[in-house]
């Protein structure tokens, strides 16, 4: 049973890893923590499997429309909720509050649109499961498996290496400074909203096909986890943000196997304050 | 302390309404219309129309708003065809408040109604967790108040102006077990249910004193949490024990979810539900892992009976879905209420209350139903088996 969990706490984690991207980008960047994060990617994906249930669009599009889709929204909320802030040099807590009214938005509007209930996810791999001896491992986990450590890869590959990347971390750095060596910080910011919702729509996705439906309130569940590996893995950090994904995913499942199910977030989020009694800048973040 | 000091000055302002309109009513003609505790337009005399205000308070919104939705449209169905039907004789009108499926939620709009709106009676609150907050509110104001989903134990004892038509879990639930123990033969079952749940915990509670009553061995036990998606840790931990059976004690959204991991974790053996299972959406989300879930309930669209037909008939006309549960008794309430009222000849909430305790053998589209001497709801659950996309009765 022991590989097996671990395999389920894989899977779980590696889905927290790809919502603390789309906060700790966001973070490294603006310097703020977005809290429509989740509501954002969780309407991404829902128009996503919308279009796979009603239209029987394939998966590939789903997954498509569900990225741009993120993105469009995290393009909107950049643009009502972060810049005129921005603008106005307000501080920081005006924008965690502006995004928190652009949250409650989303949900609303995820009501309106898709109705308050869980929608099934169908099931795009059919029923084969792999069996390894030891664990049995399900098409599904594997693809979820896959896509996320090869887009963490991507993602850290792209940051260190190309240009933009470079600009990101320029900006992250300094923004000021940035700006007067020639970078165009406002498009920086636009590309890293974006591409953080984007994440998070192919997160949406993914976690549609781990459960096997999407809840228009799992934003907000989700969008907690996400924050508790932001601080878990020290925000603004993106290895922190992917390994700190897997390990609170293993954290949980491992509660509920060999502990008891009901104290499922107390002992992973004690864990967490445990942590960062003895580490406060997190396992992965740089001292201030 | 300052929430209890306000619900306790509330309490007391709508008692006095509730006096004032005891002594206007006594032998006074021209009742003043101001501070009448739900007698609206003072009807006494036969020719005329009782105008009847009735208050629901609903899950409407947030994450249970699909059940609030059903009550709402079986109460609004009942509603036309009541009114209709009852020309000249009963107009009743519904005051709709959502709770949000929260205690504090349900406590504010049953104190609204109470005192603003004037209400005689109030149907509802969705949950069973929200009863238990609101109803001791509307039992202090002597206000009759209505569960239409309320099936944990201890309902009726919070007062005597408390009143449910939902079957309790202890009449359903071992209705269903007996007859999946005699049929499958089960012999050792896993638990699992939601702990945050109260309606989900009474089940859970139902559902291992039945097991422990039928001398079935339980190999394990699990919990989650509503608003949990991801189960795959508790149910690789109870499949591990090797169970007969699984039986699921939760609300028809986690629970469909349940039933889907169990059946791709590669669970084969019978899974049983509790009353939330009782609802066609568990189609859409377990989709064909439902196959084989057995349920009890006391309303499946598929009986063969001319009214229970016709329900579903004027349910899909209007709403373009078939009826659940939560419809069919919302619907069968206010036929109820309305029953109750022209019983009493007037729409005053002390008269309403000793009609409803006489409620005797009333047929409804939800079955047969009589209260008890402790207002208790006496009637049949029908033992149900999920296949090939919606429920049929199990043999």
């Amino acid at each position: 049973m022991f590989w097996q969990q671990l395999v389920n706490g894989l899977t779980v984690g590696s889905t927290y890893s790809l919502i603390a991207l789309g906060y700790t980008l966001i973070f490294g960047v603006l310097g703020i923590i977005n809290m429509a994060h989740g509501q954002i990617f969780i309407f991404g994906s829902l128009v996503g499997l919308v279009l796979m249930t009603s239209l029987n669009m394939p998966l590939g599009v789903a997954l498509i429309v569900a990225i741009v889709i993120s993105a469009i929204l995290g393009l909107v909320l950049e643009y009502t909720a972060l810049r005129p802030l921005r603008k106005k040099n307000v501080p920081h807590l005006a924008s965690l509050i502006s995004t928190i009214g652009f949250a409650i938005l989303m949900e609303e509007a995820m009501h309106k649109f898709f109705g308050a209930d869980s929608r099934a996810f169908p099931q795009s791999f059919g029923d084969t499961t792999f069996d390894l001896g030891l664990v049995q491992i399900r098409s599904v986990d594997l693809v979820i498996l896959g896509i996320s450590v090869l887009l963490m890869f991507v993602l850290h590959f792209w940051i260190q290496k190309t240009k933009m990347g470079k600009a990101i971390r320029a900006t992250a750095e300094n923004t000021d400074t940035a700006n007067i060596l020639g970078i165009n910080t406002n498009m920086v910011i636009v590309v890293t909203v974006m591409l953080a919702s984007a994440l998070g729509g192919v997160a949406g996705i993914l976690i549609g096909m781990a459960y096997s439906a999407l809840i228009p309130t799992m934003g907000m569940t989700l969008g907690f986890k996400g924050l508790a590996v932001l601080i878990l893995g020290g925000v603004g950090s993106i290895p922190g943000a992917m390994v700190c994904g897997v390990l609170l995913g293993i954290i949980e499942v491992f509660t509920v196997a060999y502990g008891d199910s009901s104290y499922r977030d107390a002992v992973a989020f004690g864990l967490i304050i445990l942590i960062l009694l003895l580490k406060p800048e997190g396992l992965f973040g740089r001292k201030a | 302390m300052k929430g209890f000091h306000l619900m306790r000055s509330l309490a007391a302002i709508s008692l006095g309404a509730v006096l004032m309109v005891g002594c206007s009513s006594g032998g006074n003609t021209s009742a003043p219309a101001a501070g009448e505790g739900g007698s609206g337009q003072a009807a006494s005399t036969d020719e005329q129309e009782i105008q009847a205000k009735i208050g629901v308070v609903g899950f409407l919104s947030g994450s249970g708003a699909a059940y609030g939705e059903a009550q709402k449209a079986g109460l609004e169905l009942a509603l036309g065809e009541l009114n209709e039907a009852n020309k000249g004789k009963l107009k009743i009108e519904l005051k709709f408040e959502d709770s949000a499926g929260e205690k504090e939620g349900a406590i504010n709009a049953v104190n609204k109604l109470i005192n603003q709106d004037n209400v005689v009676a109030i149907i509802g609150p969705t949950l069973s967790g929200e009863m238990f907050a609101a109803g001791p509110v509307a039992n202090e104001a002597e206000t009759p108040i209505f569960g239409i989903s309320n099936t944990s134990e201890g309902i009726n004892d919070i007062g005597e102006y408390v009143f449910r038509n939902s079957l309790p879990e202890s009449i359903a639930i071992p209705t269903a077990m007996k007859a999946a123990v005699e049929k499958n033969g089960l012999k050792k079952v896993a638990l699992i249910h939601a702990s945050n749940d109260d309606f989900s915990v009474n089940g859970y509670k139902v559902m291992k004193a039945t097991a422990e009553k039928l001398g079935l061995e339980i190999t394990g036990e699990a919990t989650f949490a509503n608003g949990d998606v991801d189960f795959s840790a508790q149910l690789t931990k109870l499949k591990q024990t090797n169970p007969d059976a699984l039986l699921v004690s939760a609300l028809y959204k986690e629970g469909s979810m349940v039933v889907k991991k169990a059946r791709e974790l590669g669970f084969t053996g019978t899974i049983l539900g509790g009353n939330g299972f009782n609802n066609p959406k568990v189609f859409e989300i377990a989709g064909p892992a439902a196959e084989g879930l057995i349920v009890a309930t006391p309303f499946s669209p598929e009986k063969k009976d001319d009214k229970v037909q016709a329900f579903v008939k004027a349910f899909e006309a209007k709403y373009n879905k078939k009826p659940d549960q939560f419809a069919a008794q919302a619907y069968d309430s206010l036929y109820i209420m309305s029953q109750s009222l022209l019983a009493a000849g007037k729409a005053e909430r002390e008269e309403l209350r000793g009609q409803l305790a006489q409620l005797r053998d009333f047929t409804g589209v939800s079955g047969k139903l009589s209260f008890d001497e402790k207002r208790n709801p006496i009637g049949d659950a029908v033992v149900v088996v999920a296949k090939e996309g919606k429920f049929v009765p199990f043999e």
